[in-house]
């Protein structure tokens, strides 16, 4: 039985996305991601010199990301300027992407990794590091994969992909689950897990074996829109 | 044969962009190239077991068992023996900073002016704000040293300087020149192009620098064209 | 992206076109270049509009939230603007405390706006002394190539025009999930714009790329808008230090109807 979600999807399926790089002529690299109607945009600039000097590391160039919502792309406005939850998202995000990342040719380098999402709509962190990825390998940076990433969840007893707001305010049965999680993308080695919910531990491995396989089309929308711009 | 060809003919860096793109393939990171023991990884690229892999988005490019991956877009990486522009950002008492736009500094040291100067007369040969076309002589964890003994390298005078992403340099440059010699040609402009990004342009009047400039970004906007040369003489015998 | 500033020789050619009414882009000195918009680009904001000018672009959103008023003004509400200059839209931006461009923008749109009247800020009480409507502006650059406040002004005003204000539930609170029919109080005929000009040495040029700024000697913006059918400069303020002859002042302020009317003319093709 395959239970209709409210906008029509099956349980297992991703919302509608789009991706677009080179959207801000000043990056070095640029990338916009959209799923369903979370829409995030990333900014790469680097590799480059790093201030102060402290911060230096002479065996590597260093990522540093930032994260955080503009204050209309939620119904009840954030006020400008960081807050507990986007220092969190920006740490997370970073650990997320740096495994992808090699910056051993760039020492006492860092590059910028700058995050803003336009429209929430649940999944902002997952849309995020999707832009970024695909931001950092617009800008040349030498990566081994691109992440790809997703949120799983539940509805009350049900795994679901992708889950909307609406979605993620449910409240019935078992209650709304968060499961994001990413991944380096062809390989089986994942670089976010977060959860916030009540899941079985016996689900774990329906829940990776699913975010497997929607990181697998991420992948796929990754890689258009890298390829796109040349072979136009 | 010009300062850019010369120079461009004795770097290292393969002219690829300035071919046919058909002949080159995108990659993106950790897609696989090539299959097979035969092949060896080269710059952009990693062997995973019998595959060789991408290591950063670019065009994939084999030569004979060599695989590459050239890149396309981003920062300059400076390379040894790279002509590049930049501007004169301090004086120091053994030479001159200067800027051209990457994370290591770059320097010009004093013994690099062409006749011999007292520290107090180092803003006569070169002053802060000037423009210099110099070529990458050494490249340590201290930074860049410059030099600027060789034919077209040196002060900048008149003209002025705007910037292109870096990678599409050697499209604007064309293969043998034939794309920035076009140019010149086309405008009567002197023009340096630094494989930095920063490029030179010096004319006899504003238009023929306008257009020299309006050609250029439009090269460096449109390198994926095949037959690009061809197209920009018609858009020169329009314009 | 670069950050050398700007080179002698660079700086001399461009005066030497600006002295035959020229710039780098083929410009004329007093050109705009093309504006592009783009309406409600966040389905969350009451109203939003993403603004391109030539490759400078910005994002403004507007929020309603029911809110107090403010001591010495219990019948008006509020109105609050603010802008974040992260560190997407230019390298010169960095993560952390604003620095002064950062807090100058959002002042200087608050200004324009504010002193325009175009928004009826009487109409926004919910009950007199007690609740009123605070309106909420944030403007975010998402590429920096000059002129970011007479982009940021458009970007804002436009979003204005299409804004509604919520719902409101018994509690006070807004009820942003069904949709409103009331729209934001503001006037048709004023459509505040501002004009930014440079100097450089004795010339003046306007709407300036990002190299011109850099390159430029000193800035001065003009808010100006229509009331009661007649042209008003409602805001103004120089940056910089170097000073503006009396003559160029008085050059600005005679030109600047003609290109309100021209800009104008531009932009109501969007709305």
């Amino acid at each position: 039985m395959a239970m209709k979600r409210k906008d029509g999807r099956s349980l297992t399926d991703i919302r509608k996305m789009e991706a677009k790089v080179g959207v801000i002529p000043n990056a070095d690299g640029s990338a916009m991601f959209k799923m369903g109607d979370t829409i995030a945009i990333a900014a790469v600039y680097g590799p480059k010199h790093l201030h102060p000097q402290h911060m230096q590391n002479p065996q590597t160039g260093i990522l540093r990301c930032s994260y955080d919502l503009m204050s209309f792309s939620v119904n009840d406005r954030k006020k400008p300027g960081p807050s507990r939850r986007s220092q969190e998202l920006s740490k997370v995000t970073q650990w997320a992407l740096e495994p992808a990342i090699d910056l051993q040719d760039f020492p006492s380098t860092v590059v910028d990794v700058t995050i803003q999402i336009i429209q929430a709509d649940a999944g902002t962190r997952t849309a995020g590091i999707n832009a970024a990825s695909l931001a950092l390998a617009h800008a040349g940076i030498p990566m081994k994969n691109l992440v790809c990433s997703i949120a799983i969840g539940k509805l009350d007893k049900d795994i679901v992909v992708d889950l909307d707001k609406s979605e993620e305010d449910f409240e019935g049965g078992e209650g709304p689950t968060d499961f994001p999680l990413a991944k380096l993308a062809n390989t089986d080695q994942y670089t976010l897990v977060q959860l916030d919910g009540k899941i079985q531990p016996d689900k774990v491995k329906e829940v990776l074996k699913l975010a497997d396989d929607a990181c697998a089309k991420i992948y796929e929308i990754q890689k258009n829109a890298l390829k796109e711009i040349v072979e136009q | 044969m010009d300062t850019n060809t010369e120079a461009h003919e004795a770097e290292n860096q393969e002219d690829v962009q300035s071919e046919e793109p058909k002949k080159r393939r995108v990659v993106v990171p950790g897609e696989v190239i090539v299959s097979g023991e035969d092949f060896l990884p080269g710059e952009g690229t990693r062997r995973e077991g019998n595959d060789v892999l991408a290591s950063r988005y670019g065009l994939a490019e084999e030569s004979g068992r060599v695989v590459k991956v050239l890149a396309i877009t981003g920062a300059f990486i400076p390379r040894r023996n790279n002509v590049v522009i930049g501007r004169i950002s301090q004086i120091t008492s053994n030479g001159w900073v200067v800027s051209i736009d990457c994370a290591s500094s770059a320097f010009i040291p004093i013994d690099e002016s062409p006749r011999f100067i007292n520290k107090s007369e180092m803003d006569q040969f070169l002053d802060v704000g000037d423009a210099v076309a110099a070529k990458i002589w050494s490249m340590g964890p201290r930074g860049i040293d410059l030099a600027l003994k060789s034919r077209g390298l040196g002060k900048l005078d008149g003209g002025f300087l705007f910037r292109v992403i870096p990678n599409r340099v050697p499209r604007v440059i064309g293969r043998e020149g034939s794309m920035i010699n076009l140019i010149k040609e086309k405008t009567g402009c002197e023009i340096t192009v630094g494989q930095n990004g920063w490029i030179w342009i010096k004319g006899k009047d504003i238009e023929s620098q306008i257009k020299a400039r309006k050609a250029i970004e439009m090269v460096t906007d449109k390198i994926y064209l095949s037959g690009l040369t061809d197209k920009m003489e018609a858009w020169f015998a329009d314009n | 992206m670069s950050i050398m500033e700007p080179t002698n020789i660079s700086k001399e050619t461009l005066k030497s076109m600006l002295e035959k009414n020229k710039r780098f882009d083929g410009r004329g000195s007093m050109d705009f270049r093309n504006v592009e918009i783009e309406l409600n680009i966040s389905n969350k904001a009451e109203g939003s509009a993403r603004v391109r000018l030539g490759k400078t672009e910005v994002l403004a959103g507007i929020k309603l939230a029911p809110g107090n008023p403010y001591p010495d003004s219990l019948d008006k509400g509020n109105l609050m603007v603010s802008g974040d200059l992260t560190p997407l839209a230019s390298p010169h931006f960095e993560s952390g405390p604003p620095g002064f461009a950062a807090i100058e923008l959002p002042r200087l749109l608050d200004r324009a706006i504010r002193e325009s009247g175009m928004i009826d800020l009487k109409k926004l009480v919910i009950r007199a002394g007690e609740k009123v409507w605070t309106v909420f502006i944030d403007v975010y650059p998402i590429n920096d190539d000059g002129n970011l406040l007479d982009v940021s002004l458009i970007a804002c005003v436009v979003a204005l025009k299409k804004t509604m204000i919520p719902n409101l539930k018994e509690n006070d609170l807004p009820d942003y999930k069904t949709p409103s029919k009331t729209p934001l109080p503001i006037s048709e005929e004023t459509f505040p714009l501002s004009f930014s000009f440079f100097k450089f040495g004795n010339y003046l040029a306007m709407d300036p790329t990002r190299e011109e700024e850099e390159m430029s000697d000193v800035r001065i913006n003009f808010g100006i808008s229509k009331w009661n059918g007649q042209y008003m400069i409602n805001s103004s303020q120089k940056s910089g230090s170097s000073p503006f002859s009396r003559a160029e002042l008085e050059k600005i302020a005679e030109i600047l109807p003609q290109k309100f009317d021209e800009i104008n003319e531009r932009i109501k093709n969007y709305l």
